[in-house]
Parts: structure tokens; C-alpha cells; sequence
């Protein structure tokens, strides 16, 4: 098998990226920080080539996604995983931060995922995983832009598996919950999933298609979350 | 002007559908286009797969993440002359674009494949031959002139004084791409076959019929049941036809008419739906029965009888039912031909079929022909008979396969055997090298002449070391 992981730097991307390498897959991790990309390719030299490259440079991805394709000599699945959280204060509003998030995990979602789509229909094969969030669920107290990122990738990836279904083009949504990575160091969160074990989740939903959470808990929580109505929702602090 | 196309990527695969990998297709109408795409390839960083119809049956047609070109669609009769028999056509031009042009006026293809699919680009980069191989050898021997573009744009016409004719000729599109080519058709005074069907017994017998009908049969084609054991292996059908010959030209069974397959069968079921009808009876059970009902129907009803046929009914048995190959969905199937020499012929073709009758992976249709040796480059022939086979792929069988194809390989390569790079989808490099000893040598220094940037690739040539 041939996949790209955008965002393989660090947290889920990373924890993905090795158990592929490991089950002799051939992936292409995508990063910004350089330094880590060296790392995780001398841990896996024979299965990792990596590439220097922000997610924000949406322009480089249209020649870019077909050079990486050649060079892994073929297509199978493609994860995004670029995701990045800004601290945010609850009477904050800043528009720096908050489009920050928007470029990295739905623009960026976006150019990379259309070309996914371009050559996958072409090919009619393939998957594609979005990481959405249980943060997308509903517009919460506090990280609205975080969650209006989450919850647009949910709907962009929706609309990519309705529109792809015909081709035989398999596209999962994943709902993680927190999870112990980077993003959630000093969030003061506990009982959080491991990277470890949301990767190896998310790589046993490959051949399926549709949105998926990673616990049966969380998806029993969110199916009741999503349905509290907005008046009563709003006087929770969740 | 053509540019690179992200949306132009395809899964493409061979007629077996059991490899397949993505390339960019590009179905060029001009030698102008061509031109234009192997510099565009060139500037992407990318190689070139020549591609026909795709009746190769492996990894042939294929080439991942090049540029593919795709034939097909530069299918011109350029010139057609009903007194001598030539015809210049675009090497788009398919079998049956040879037949339908020619038969009217008395000629018919000199070579035809089990189907009239393949372009003339792809029969002669395969060099294909047919059930006459024994007497007229391979299309390559009919072709009087080919032009061909070398991967530096040139185009250079090549004729059969010209060593480059019988290298291009066998080349597996790796040389350059076959633009326009001349075939010497062959004389016909009606459309029908006198053919006549027998039913051997066993290996002994086949290889009798044989060498009965070899000295003045037309044609020469045996059906075997993989599944006959013990004293029965080797039984079959047997096919000797012979050109009916009139003394006046035979207007009639000259018409394109009165030799087109009907599409339904007895006007009643569409032959559209057949393998679908196939498909729950292909398998070994299904197959075993099929196959022994054959026999018996054969050797009770139909032996030593004679029949007329069309020259169409009788050639393009592959085209009788339409997606046949259907019925081997999802895995897809392999064709494995081997070429083995008349001495060790039924030695070989024995221990074949008892190979598979031990890994329980009996093919579900063996094929067996008459050869003969010709002087192409990368040729298949030797002077004596060639058994292909029909392997249903599955998940479940996929490695056990490779290892009998790869017991099958020893085999025929211990008794100085050949094989077919259009039904090859099991070679390794050592079994390449074995048989083509240093004509492969010498096809890599040609290759490394005439394109020496290696711009034309296919999967399967990287797979057995052609490149």
C-alpha cells in the first residue's frame, strides 16, 4: 500500500505514519518541521520519504501531490492530519489565531484532499481520511473558530464521499476525542486516548466509508450532545 | 497542444484485470501529438507506456505514473489496394479493421488473434500470432513496411532488409512507437473453412492429429481438459480447417453480412448477458464439469466430422461471447502460454497438467497450437507446440498460483522453452534471461541506443528486466 500523511510530524500524523511504515506500507509524510521529518526517516528508511511543506501554501500542493505520487510510484490512501488548536481565552477574540486555524485544518484540508480526489476518481480506487473532531460536533464555549474548522471538515469530507461513492472511492471521517498529543499538553485534560491507540483505530477503518468515532463512549456521549437543545446547551459550561 | 492533465490519471490494467497500476492516458490522433507528448513527458520527469487495445493479458499495457499513450484512436485505412493485397494503415487500425476492409475483394489478414481487438501497434509489438502459426508464423512475417517514431521524435520507415524491423517487431513497445504499418493480406477465393473435429483421447493422440494435418491444414487448434487424469490427460478437441477454395470468387460468404457474429444465440438470449450466466459455473466444479461434458459431447457426437465455418466464427472464438472475461470477476485471471519444442512437447505439456492437478489449480481452458521458428528479436517460437492456460486469480489462490506458474517455468525452461510476453504475467528475471540469452543482451544495447533516456517503459518490462 502507497499513503500520504500530511502532518506527520508529530501527535496522531506521526503515530500513523510509523504503524503504516511498519505494516510495510509505503508512505509520504508531509511536515513542516524538517527536523522531525529526518527523524522519523531514519526510523523507517526503507518505507518513509518525507516532505518539507505548510499546509498554508496551498499553491505548491497542485504540483506537488502528483510529484510525491510518482516518486511513491502509486496511490492508496491519503490522511490529513494537519491540525493545530491556539490557546484561546474564553473573552478572547482574535482573528489572527482563529484564521490560523481555518488555513491549517480546513484550507489545507482542502487542497490537499481536492487533489486526492482528482486522481482517485481518475483511478477509481483508493481511500481518504479526514480528521474531523468531537470538537465539531457542536459550536462550543470555548474554541469557536477550532470547532467551525472541525465541524467544516466534517461536512467538506461528507460531501467528498457522496460525490466519490460512484468511483469507488472510499472517504472516512474521524471523530477523535481528546486525545494525548502536543495539542493538548497544558489543557489539563485526563483520561485522554493515546496517539498510539487512535492510529491503530483509524488504520483498522480502511475498506469502510462513512464517519466514524473512535469509542462506542464517545459515540453515545455526542449522540446525546448533538441533540441538547441550543437554549440548554448554551447554559452548560461544556 | 497537449499539457499535463492531473484529471488524465486511470487505472489501467491488462485483459486479465489482475494488475493494474495508475498512469496519465493520452489518446493522441496525430503523429504531430505523439510527437508532442514524448517531449511532454520528457519535461515532466516522466516515462512513456505505449498502449492498443490492452488485449495483452499481464502487466504489458500498463506503466505507473507515466505518461500513457493510448493508440487507438489513429485508426485510418490509409491505403487499401484490392488487386495486390497491401494495406497501409494507421497501427490504430485494428485485426478486424484488416478483415472488414479486405474480405469483400477476396482477402483476409494473413494472422488473426483469437480476437480481432488488437491494433496493429500492439500485434506487432507482441508480435502475435494465430492457429496458422505453424505455416505462415507471426504477424511480423507479413508486414512489408512499419514507420516508426524513435524516442528522439525522428520517424524512420523500416523494412524487413532493415535489422531494427525484427527488433521493433517483438519490441514489447519499448523501442518506439509503431506510427503506420504495410501487411501483405492473404488470397481468398471464399469466406468459409472446411473444419474438421476430433476427439484425442490422451496426449498420444493429440499429438498425432498433429502431425497428421500439419503438412496441408490451413489452421490447427486443440482444446485440452485440464481436468483428464491418468491415461485421460491430454484429451480434447481437435480443429484442422482448410480455406474453402472455389474456383469463382464465392460473392456471397464474401460479405461482410454473412460473416458478422450473431449477438444473440438461436435469436433468443442476448449474448450480452452470457457470462453472467458463466460466471456461477466458473469454477473448479463447474469448470470440471464444463470441460468433461466438452469431451463426451465431442467424442460421441462430433467426431470426425466435418463442417463449413466462417473464417470469422472459426477465428474469433474470444469474441463469441462478449465480457466473457466478466465471469472471472473480482480476481481477474491469468493466461499462462509456454512455448516448448516438439521433441519434449508432450513430456513437458504432461507434467504440466499433473503440476496442477497436485496444487488442485486445474486451468479452466488449455489451448494447444502447432509453431514454428521465425528470426524476431525477442521471439516466442520454437519449432514445435505451444499449451496456454486459463488460471482463475483469488485472493485465496493468488501465491499458490505464482508458485505452479513458477514450477510450470522451470519446466518448460529445463527442455529449452519459450514464452509469450503478451500472455506473461508470472516471468522473473532469471526465466527472461534463460531464454533469451543473448538476443536480450542484445535488445538492451538497442534499447540503450535508441532511447537512451529510457522514455518508454512498462510495468511488465521492469517486472522481468527488459529495461
Amino acid at each position: 500500500m502507497k499513503a500520504i500523511v500530511i502532518g506527520a510530524s508529530s501527535g496522531l500524523g506521526l503515530e500513523l505514519a510509523k504503524q503504516l511504515a511498519a505494516n510495510k506500507c509505503h508512505v509520504a509524510c508531509i511536515a513542516r518541521r524538517e527536523d522531525r521529518l529526518n527523524e522519523l526517516r531514519t526510523q523507517f528508511p526503507e518505507q518513509i520519504r518525507t516532505y518539507k511543506h505548510d499546509v498554508k501554501n496551498y499553491a505548491e500542493v497542485e504540483t506537488l501531490f502528483p510529484k510525491i505520487c510518482k516518486e511513491l510510484d502509486g496511490l492508496d490512501l491519503v490522511i490529513y492530519c494537519a491540525g493545530y488548536m491556539a490557546p484561546v481565552t474564553p473573552n478572547e477574540f482574535s482573528t489572527t489565531k482563529d484564521l490560523e486555524m481555518i488555513d491549517v485544518n480546513l484550507k489545507g484540508a482542502i487542497a490537499w484532499l481536492n487533489e486526492a480526489a482528482i486522481r482517485f476518481q481518475g483511478t477509481r480506487s483508493g481511500t481518504i481520511i479526514a480528521i474531523g473532531s468531537v470538537a465539531g460536533d457542536r459550536g462550543r464555549q470555548a474554541q469557536p473558530a477550532y470547532n467551525t474548522s472541525k465541524a467544516a471538515i466534517a461536512t467538506y469530507a461528507e460531501s467528498l464521499r457522496n460525490r466519490l461513492s460512484s468511483s469507488g472511492v472510499k472517504v472516512i471521517t474521524v471523530k477523535p476525542g481528546p486525545m494525548d498529543t502536543e495539542m493538548t499538553h497544558g489543557l489539563g485534560l485526563s483520561n485522554m486516548m493515546s496517539a498510539k491507540s487512535a492510529a491503530n483505530k483509524i488504520l483498522g477503518l480502511i475498506g469502510k466509508n462513512g464517519e466514524f468515532y473512535l469509542s462506542p463512549v464517545h459515540k453515545a456521549i455526542f449522540y446525546i450532545i448533538k441533540r441538547i437543545p441550543s437554549p440548554v446547551f448554551r447554559k452548560l459550561k461544556i | 497542444m497537449y499539457e499535463f492533465d492531473r484529471q488524465r490519471i486511470t487505472k489501467l490494467s491488462g485483459f486479465g484485470m489482475t494488475q493494474s497500476s495508475d498512469a496519465y492516458l493520452y489518446r493522441p490522433t496525430s503523429e504531430d501529438q505523439i510527437r508532442e507528448l514524448l517531449s511532454l513527458a520528457r519535461q515532466q520527469g516522466r516515462k512513456v507506456t505505449l498502449r492498443g487495445s490492452a488485449r495483452s493479458y499481464g502487466d504489458a499495457p500498463n506503466g505507473s505514473e507515466s505518461l500513457c499513450i493510448d493508440i487507438c484512436r489513429m485508426n485510418r485505412v490509409i491505403d487499401w489496394n484490392p488487386d495486390s493485397g497491401l494495406i497501409t494503415c494507421e497501427s490504430g487500425a485494428t485485426i478486424e479493421t484488416l478483415w472488414r476492409t479486405g474480405i469483400e475483394d477476396g482477402w483476409w489478414p494473413p494472422i488473426v488473434s483469437g480476437t480481432m481487438a488488437p491494433t496493429l501497434a500492439g500485434a506487432l509489438g507482441m508480435n502475435i500470432h494465430g492457429k496458422n502459426n505453424f505455416k505462415a508464423g507471426p504477424l511480423g512475417n507479413h508486414v512489408t513496411s512499419l514507420d516508426v517514431m524513435w524516442a528522439d521524435g525522428r520517424v524512420e520507415t523500416l523494412e524487413p532488409s532493415n535489422p531494427l524491423f525484427f527488433a521493433v517487431i517483438s519490441g514489447a513497445g519499448l523501442l518506439g512507437v509503431i506510427l503506420r504499418v504495410t501487411i501483405k493480406m492473404s488470397k481468398i477465393s471464399t469466406g468459409n473453412l472446411r473444419v474438421l473435429a476430433v476427439s484425442p483421447r490422451d496426449w498420444d493422440q493429440q499429438f498425432e492429429l498433429f502431425e497428421k494435418y500439419e503438412g496441408d491444414a490451413d489452421y490447427m487448434v486443440s482444446w485440452v481438459d485440464c481436468f483428464g487424469r491418468g491415461d485421460q490427460s491430454g484429451r480434447g478437441q481437435f480443429h484442422a480447417g482448410w480455406y474453402l477454395q472455389s474456383d469463382e470468387a464465392d460473392y456471397r460468404s464474401l460479405l461482410i453480412d454473412s460473416q458478422d457474429l450473431p449477438d444473440s444465440i438461436m435469436g433468443l438470449v442476448p449474448k450480452s448477458v452470457v457470462w453472467r450466466f458463466l460466471k456461477p459455473l466458473n469454477n473448479r466444479f463447474g469448470m470440471r464439469f464444463l470441460n468433461a461434458a466438452k469431451h463426451h459431447a465431442g467424442a460421441i457426437l462430433g467426431n470426425h466430422k466435418t463442417v463449413t465455418q466462417s473464417l470469422v466464427a472459426f477465428s474469433f472464438l474470444l469474441d463469441y461471447v462478449p465480457n466473457w472475461r466478466n465471469a472471472y470477476l473480482p480476481g481477474g485471471f491469468i493466461q499462462y502460454q509456454s512455448f516448448v519444442p516438439k521433441e519434449s512437447a508432450k513430456h513437458v505439456f504432461a507434467a504440466q497438467i499433473q503440476l496442477q492437478q497436485e496444487y488442485r489449480l486445474e486451468s479452466f481452458l488449455g489451448v494447444m497450437k502447432r509453431h514454428k521458428q521465425d528470426r524476431f528479436l525477442l521471439t516466442n517460437s520454437v519449432d514445435g507446440y505451444s499449451l496456454a492456460l486459463d488460471f482463475k486469480v483469488t485472493t485465496g489462490n493468488k501465491n499458490r498460483l505464482i508458485s505452479l506458474c513458477h514450477k510450470m517455468n522451470d519446466l518448460v525452461l529445463s527442455h529449452g522453452g519459450r514464452f509469450y510476453l503478451a500472455k506473461d504475467s508470472t516471468l522473473r528475471k532469471q526465466d527472461l534471461e534463460q531464454y533469451l540469452g543473448p538476443a536480450l543482451n542484445e535488445f538492451k544495447a538497442l534499447k540503450q541506443e535508441l532511447d537512451p533516456e529510457c522514455l518508454f517503459v512498462t510495468d511488465q518490462a521492469r517486472r522481468i528486466g527488459l529495461i
